[in-house]
């Protein structure tokens, strides 16, 4: 950490992150109108919704009615796959990405050239906030490719002028060579692999304190404010949250600023509810609850409503950065048992799924996941029946290596596999435990 | 001719062969041979038991997964070079041991249990040669 004392807050685009409240209010409303108006006419899931309500975009005639309008899920992205959801004729798409799917197929999203446009401009805004400048050279060790991470920091670090080197993810020796010959001033990855390389510094002999970081973004992963402290002080730089989601464009939904008290959101772009996930009814500001996004400003994938699962709240107050934009907290939990695994979504059903398709094996499983060494690790245990029993351990070593290589080839993570006794899986009220999470990630806030 | 095996799948946890066998002792159950397989997180007790059906049914009300695995059982003169031969019989007939251990009784010469990937095969192969093969009743015999 360079000095403390006096904090300097710069805003990237005042017009937008500065706005009064009246103001961003009708701004909101004209945009979700124009909103409705393109996925009624163009994506068949939501004209076919509104029909049924008997909701007609124009009805639209004041935020408050955002309730009256359907919620759109992670399935019906998925059953649309891959263009369903779509708004615009692929011809005017100029960039793909995608998420990882429930059942192996990915969610698909599109961009148009003014969805990139709004995509670098959030991101340099939630940049800007975190302390970027145009002086900053920014290392971004996200996965570049279908993750949104990589692509999404880049153009928006490009966007304020910032010197950006794409090293993308893993070779972590080499990031270590790269982040000091070439005085590499913000690291962007997720907070797991920045302790890692926290860890790979010291390994190789070099003083973290030598290096020219002052800045770290980190995403794409829950962390807790106890993990913040420890990059901060073992990497000796200021290190901020940012939140986003593929679904709804990828980072740049939100993010800290330097006062480190919740993300500052973009609202021009995303309307963002917070509903107690049982009755869907919003809470109060300041209560827990599953965040909802409407995008406003898209074009190629608009979506209503869109249910991300993530818990949140939002911070009540002005924050002393200037910004009058709302504040989302640091994500707490799931609404469901989606677990990230170094970034990766699954879900215990797509490890269900997989065992149901092997001869033999009983869906008697449990997922156990860890953080070893700032990595997070999945070992997942199976209990050995009668059908797939043999007086070969071989043959039952060979079962194992057979169902980590199915999770390694559909779901892209690496799991250890353990035959384990039948029976002897924790279970309570008859119900097995599918999975326990050892990282303690969400922390307390 | 052929001798029944059971197969007991088992964590790697201090006192579960214990457990296991404890439960077999306290029906009654004598075990006549024994050995196990172990992979880094688990293992294969394999065991020839005086009464087979009896031992899978309280090993399967203890919830352990068992396997019956059918088996030869082999006697071998107590004197240098009898084991070599009978694996040089298996050799020139063409068949392989997956695997092979000691019963802990014996008659004249020491007793082996031989896994074959074809235990009728085996026995047809081994008609004819010197190598004793034992019947169920002999193996059971072994006990008193």
């Amino acid at each position: 950490m360079k000095d403390s004392g006096h904090i300097e807050h710069r805003i990237w685009n005042p017009r937008y992150e500065q706005i009064s409240s009246d103001e961003l209010a009708q701004l909101q409303l004209e945009r979700l109108q124009a909103t409705l108006q393109r996925v009624y006419r163009n994506v068949s899931f939501y004209k076919k919704k509104f029909n049924e309500t008997g909701f007609e975009p124009s009805d639209l005639k004041s935020l408050d009615q955002l309730s009256r309008l359907p919620f759109t899920g992670k399935d019906v992205l998925r059953d649309n796959y891959p263009y369903g959801f779509f708004a615009v004729p692929l011809r005017e798409v100029v960039r793909i990405h995608s998420s990882s799917g429930t059942t192996g197929k990915p969610t698909v999203v599109g961009y148009t050239k003014n969805d990139l446009e709004t995509w670098s401009e959030v991101v340099a805004r939630m940049m800007t906030a975190a302390g970027v400048t145009a002086d900053d050279v920014v290392q971004i060790a996200f996965n570049y490719g279908l993750f949104t991470g990589g692509f999404g920091l880049h153009y928006g670090a490009e966007k304020i002028g910032a010197s950006v080197i794409p090293s993308s993810a893993g070779n972590t020796k080499k990031q270590v060579m790269i982040m000091q010959d070439f005085k590499t001033t913000t690291l962007v990855c997720t907070p797991s692999y920045a302790l890692y390389l926290a860890e790979t510094i010291v390994e190789m002999g070099i003083d973290p304190k030598k290096l020219s970081l002052k800045w770290g973004l980190f995403g794409a992963e829950p962390w807790s404010e106890s993990m913040r402290q420890e990059i901060e002080s073992r990497l000796f730089i200021i290190a901020t949250d940012n939140y986003g989601l593929s679904e709804v464009m990828g980072p740049g939904v939100s993010g800290e600023c330097l006062m480190k008290n919740g993300q500052h959101v973009a609202e021009d772009v995303f309307l963002v509810e917070i509903l107690d996930p049982d009755t869907l009814k919003p809470v109060p500001d300041g209560e827990w609850g599953e965040v909802v996004i409407t995008t406003i400003h898209k074009e190629a994938f608009p979506v209503i409503r869109y249910r991300t699962g993530d818990i949140s709240r939002i911070i009540t107050g002005r924050c002393d950065c200037g910004r009058t934009t709302r504040r989302l907290a640091r994500i707490r939990g799931r609404t469901d048992d989606m677990l990230i695994i170094r970034g990766v979504n699954l879900f215990p059903s797509q490890i269900e799924d997989l065992l149901m398709k092997i001869e033999g094996v009983e869906p008697h499983y449990q997922l156990i996941v860890d953080r070893v060494n700032n990595m997070d690790t999945l070992e997942l245990l199976v209990e050995c029946n009668e059908s797939v029993m043999t007086d070969m351990v071989s043959e039952l070593e060979r079962l194992q290596k057979r169902i980590e290589k199915e999770i390694r080839e559909l779901y892209n993570i690496n799991a250890k596999v353990r035959l384990v006794e039948p029976r002897s899986i924790q279970r309570s009220e008859g119900k097995a435990r599918r999975v326990i999470d050892k990282r303690n990630i969400y922390g307390s806030n | 001719m052929k001798v029944k095996q059971i197969s007991v799948f088992m964590e790697n946890q201090v006192g579960r062969l214990a457990e296991m066998t404890g439960s077999l002792g306290q029906a009654g159950i004598n075990i006549m041979a024994l050995t196990v397989a172990e992979s880094t997180d688990f293992g294969v007790v394999r065991m020839i038991v005086n009464d087979f059906e009896k031992a899978r049914k309280i090993l399967k009300e203890k919830n352990f997964t068992v396997r019956e695995t059918e088996v030869l059982a082999i006697e071998i003169a107590d004197q240098p070079g009898s084991l070599a031969s009978v694996l040089k019989t298996f050799s020139e007939n063409k068949l392989n041991v997956e695997y092979m251990y000691a019963f802990v009784g014996r008659r004249e010469g020491a007793i082996m249990v031989f896994r074959f990937d074809d235990p009728d095969q085996a026995l047809k192969a081994l008609k004819g040669t010197k190598v004793k093969v034992l019947s169920n009743e002999e193996v059971l015999a072994l006990t008193k």
